[in-house]
C-alpha cells in the first residue's frame, strides 16, 4: 500500500508540473492581454504532434524536440498575434471567444485531415524505462517531462522578473496605459505574449507525447484542465499556475486511488467550486481578482 | 494596434453570418438529398470524429467495401453517412435527419449509447435500424420493433468468450486464483463490465474476482488504475478496452513491472487493432480477447479479405470492418427480396432474413422476435507474432494458445 501511495503522489506531482506548464502560457496570456484562449489546448496538442513528428520522421529525442517544438510555437503564436490576434485585442469578448473558438476548431481539423484520428504514440526504449529509487520506480519519461517543465517555468519567471523586456511584460499586464505612455511597443509586446503562451503550451505537448497518444480530440481536457488550474491557483500569478498544477495533479490521483478513478474529473470541479465559494481570487491571486 | 470601426467586424455582421451558419446547416443544399432513381437510399450513422472516430471509420471502410462490391455486381445503393462526433445523445439527431432525407433503412451506430438513440428516431418513423455494432443488451431489450442487431450482446459474447477461456488447460505457470477487471464507464464499458462479473460468478470460473476499477472514457493516464490492479496481486487482469485504453493500459503495465498470468479482454475491441499492434509491438503479444471475428475458412470471406487487401493494403480487416460490411449485405438481401425500397416493406423483408454465406465467424443471419441476431460465434483471439490469431475453439484455431504470458523484461 505504501508503494502504491507514494507511486500515485510522486505521478501526481510529475504530470502536475507539466499541467503548470500548460496553465502558465494560458495565465500569461490572460494576464497580459485579458484574452481568453480556447484554442490553449489545441496549441498543447500541436506541440504533442510536433514532438510525435521529430520522433518518427526524423528520430529525434525528447531533448531536442521540445526546444524545437518551443521554437516553432513561439514564431506561430508571435506571427499569429502580429497577423491577426492583435486586431481582436480591443474587441467585445464575445468577438474574441468566436476567434479563438475558431481556431481551436480549425486546429482540430487539420489535425484529423493531417494525422486521422488514430492514436500516435511514441514508444521507444525511453518510454518503458524507469527510474528505481529506495524500492520504488518511477517513470523516467515522466520524470523527465517534470524536470523539463519545472526548468522552463523557473527560466520564464526569472526572465520575467529580471529582464527588461520581462518587466515591459509585467507593466504592459498592470497598467496598458501607463505602458504606452513610457514607450512600450504593446504590439511587440501582446505578440511576445502570445508567442511566450503558445511556447510553454507547445513545450508542455512534445514533452508529454512520450506519455499519452496523440490524436486530435485531446484538446479540449487541456483547455478545461488549464482553466481549473489558473482559477484554483489564482488568476495572472505565476506561482500560482505552478501549485495549481501540483494540487490538481495530486489530487485527482488521490481521488482516484482513495474513491474511484472515474471521479478524478468530479474532483476537479469539487476543488475549483470550493476555491470559487472561499477564496475567488485563487489560492495566490491577487485580492479581488475573482470579481 | 490595428483595430479601427472600419476593419472591425459589427455586431449586425456577426448576426448575420450566424444566420447564414444556421441556414446552411438546417437546409442542404438539394442535391445531396436527392436519391437515385431504383436505388435504395441507406443512412449510416458512425462516429466519424472524437474519441472513438477510430473504429468508426474502421467500420465505414468496410461498409464503403461492400457498397462497392454490391455495386459492382449490379444493386444500386444511395448512401449517406453521418458522423455522431462519438457523442451518444447524437444518434438521435443523425438518425432523424436522415430519415427526413429520405433513408428507407438506417445502419449505426457503432457505440450502443448512440445506437439507443437512433433507434428511438427510427421507432418513431417506422425505418429500420440494422446495428452494425452495438453490444449492450437494452438495445434489443426494450421493445423496439425496427431494430435487426447483427452483432451479439455483450452478455452473449462475454458468456461464450469466458467458457473458452473457462476451458483453457491449466498448468505450467498458468493457474490464475484472483482477477481484476478494469473497465471504460461508458454505455459498453458500464453493461460490459457488469456482464463479467454476472457470467463470472454464474459460470463458476473458479477465479475471483478482487476488484472492479472503472475509467473515464477521455481518460489520457491510467497509470494510478493500473497501480490499483497491480496492489491487488491479482493474478489475471481484464480490461474491457478500446483500443486507446489498451495500449494506455499495457504500457502502464511495463513501466510498473506488473506481470499477471494473462490479460483477457472478455467482449473488449481494441486489442485485435492494427493500432494496438503497431503502437505496442513486441508487447502486444500474448493479449487475449474474445469478440466476434470472421471466418478465414469461408470462400465469401476470402473474397472479402482479398478486395480488403487490394483496396486497404496497410490496414487490418477486423470485427468493426467486418460488421460494417455484413450491415450492407443484410440491407441488400433486404432489398433484393422486397423488391421496393419502402421502409415496410424493408422491414418486413428484414424479419424473414436467412443468410447463410456471410464473412463472420457463426451460423446463419437470421433475427429472432427481438430484432437478434443470436448465431453470431465468438472465438477467442490471441495476439502472435504482432497479429490477433484464433486460439479457441479448436475445430477453428489458427493457432496455440501461449500462457502464462511472457514477462515484459524477457520479450
Amino acid at each position: 500500500m505504501f508503494e502504491l501511495y507514494v507511486g500515485v503522489i510522486a505521478n501526481g506531482l510529475m504530470i502536475g508540473a507539466v499541467y503548470a506548464l500548460i496553465a502558465t502560457g494560458l495565465n500569461l496570456i490572460f494576464g497580459v492581454m485579458r484574452i481568453v484562449n480556447f484554442a490553449h489546448g489545441e496549441i498543447v496538442v500541436i506541440g504533442m504532434y510536433a514532438g510525435y513528428s521529430c520522433w518518427f520522421w526524423l528520430g529525434l529525442p525528447l531533448a531536442v524536440s521540445a526546444p524545437l517544438a518551443m521554437l516553432f510555437m513561439f514564431a506561430a503564436g508571435y506571427g499569429f498575434q502580429r497577423a491577426l490576434g492583435n486586431d481582436f485585442v480591443d474587441r467585445p469578448q464575445h468577438v474574441q471567444f468566436v476567434l479563438y473558438i475558431s481556431l481551436a476548431l480549425i486546429i482540430t481539423g487539420l489535425h484529423a485531415i493531417i494525422f486521422g484520428p488514430d492514436p500516435r504514440g511514441i514508444q521507444s526504449a525511453a518510454s518503458f524505462s524507469v527510474y528505481r529509487f529506495a524500492g520504488l520506480r518511477f517513470d523516467a519519461a515522466r520524470l523527465h517531462a517534470a524536470l523539463a517543465a519545472v526548468a522552463i517555468l523557473c527560466a520564464l519567471w526569472l526572465w520575467l522578473r529580471y529582464s527588461l523586456t520581462g518587466k515591459s511584460l509585467k507593466a504592459a499586464a498592470q497598467n496598458l496605459t501607463g505602458g504606452q505612455a513610457i514607450g512600450i511597443n504593446i504590439n511587440h509586446v501582446f505578440a511576445l505574449t502570445m508567442g511566450i503562451g503558445a511556447a510553454c503550451a507547445g513545450a508542455a505537448g512534445a514533452l508529454i507525447a512520450p506519455l499519452f497518444d496523440t490524436h486530435p480530440y485531446l484538446a479540449g481536457e487541456f483547455t478545461l484542465t488549464a482553466f481549473i488550474i489558473v482559477i484554483v491557483g489564482g488568476l495572472a500569478s505565476l506561482p500560482g499556475a505552478l501549485l495549481g498544477g501540483l494540487l490538481i495533479g495530486v489530487s485527482e490521483a488521490l481521488a482516484a486511488v482513495l474513491i474511484t478513478p472515474s471521479a478524478k474529473s468530479l474532483f476537479s470541479y469539487g476543488l475549483l467550486i470550493a476555491i470559487l465559494l472561499l477564496r475567488p481570487g485563487g489560492l495566490l491571486g491577487q485580492k479581488g481578482a475573482g470579481n | 494596434m490595428t483595430n479601427s470601426k472600419e476593419n472591425a467586424l459589427s455586431r449586425r455582421q456577426v448576426v448575420k453570418a450566424g444566420a447564414a451558419g444556421v441556414a446552411l446547416a438546417a437546409f442542404p443544399a438539394p442535391a445531396v438529398l436527392r436519391a437515385q432513381t431504383g436505388a435504395l437510399k441507406v443512412g449510416v450513422i458512425l462516429p466519424l470524429s472524437g474519441v472513438i472516430s477510430f473504429p468508426g471509420i474502421a467500420t465505414r471502410r468496410g461498409t464503403e467495401l461492400a457498397v462497392k462490391m454490391f455495386g459492382e455486381s449490379g444493386t444500386k445503393l444511395d448512401v449517406s453517412y453521418i458522423d455522431t462526433e462519438s457523442k451518444p445523445e447524437n444518434g438521435r439527431i443523425a438518425a432523424e435527419r436522415l430519415i427526413r432525407d429520405g433513408a428507407s433503412v438506417l445502419i449505426g451506430a457503432w457505440d450502443s449509447g448512440a445506437t439507443i438513440s437512433a433507434a428511438q428516431a427510427a421507432e418513431a418513423a417506422k425505418v429500420p435500424l440494422i446495428v452494425n455494432v452495438g453490444s449492450a443488451p437494452q438495445i434489443t431489450e426494450q421493445g423496439f420493433t425496427q431494430v435487426f442487431r447483427n452483432f451479439p450482446s455483450s452478455v452473449d459474447i462475454v458468456t461464450r468468450g469466458v467458457q473458452l477461456f473457462k476451458d483453457l488447460p491449466r498448468g505450467g505457470g498458468f493457474e490464475p486464483k484472483t482477477a481484476v477487471v478494469m473497465h471504460v464507464n461508458d454505455t459498453f464499458g458500464q453493461a460490459t463490465g457488469g456482464a463479467v462479473r454476472k457470467v463470472w460468478e454464474a459460470m463458476g470460473v473458479g477465479i475471483k474476482i478482487v476488484e472492479t476499477i472503472s475509467y473515464d472514457l477521455r481518460a489520457r493516464d491510467l497509470s494510478v488504475e493500473v497501480a490499483k490492479a497491480k496492489a491487488t496481486g491479482a493474478d489475471l487482469v481484464c480490461p474491457v478496452t478500446r483500443v486507446n485504453d489498451a495500449i494506455l493500459i499495457v504500457r502502464e503495465m511495463i513501466k510498473q513491472d506488473y506481470n499477471p498470468m494473462a490479460i483477457y479482454g472478455p467482449s473488449s475491441p481494441g486489442p485485435y487493432e492494427k493500432a494496438f499492434t503497431d503502437a505496442l509491438g513486441k508487447f502486444a503479444d500474448d493479449y487475449l480477447t474474445s469478440v466476434p471475428w470472421y471466418d478465414p475458412s469461408k470462400e465469401i470471406t476470402k473474397g472479402v479479405l482479398a478486395r480488403w487487401a487490394k483496396d486497404f493494403p496497410n490496414l487490418r480487416f477486423e470485427l468493426n470492418s467486418g460488421f460494417g460490411w455484413e450491415s450492407i449485405q443484410i440491407a441488400v438481401d433486404a432489398f433484393k427480396r422486397a423488391g421496393s425500397s419502402k421502409p415496410a416493406d424493408m422491414h418486413a423483408a428484414l424479419k424473414a432474413t436467412n443468410i447463410s454465406d456471410h464473412p463472420m465467424y457463426g451460423g446463419a443471419i437470421t433475427f429472432d422476435a427481438k430484432g437478434q441476431n443470436v448465431n453470431i460465434g465468438v472465438p477467442l483471439l490471441q495476439n502472435q507474432a504482432g497479429e490477433p490469431r484464433v486460439v479457441a475453439p479448436t475445430a477453428a484455431a489458427q493457432a496455440k494458445v501461449r500462457l502464462p504470458m511472457r514477462k515484459w523484461s524477457t520479450r
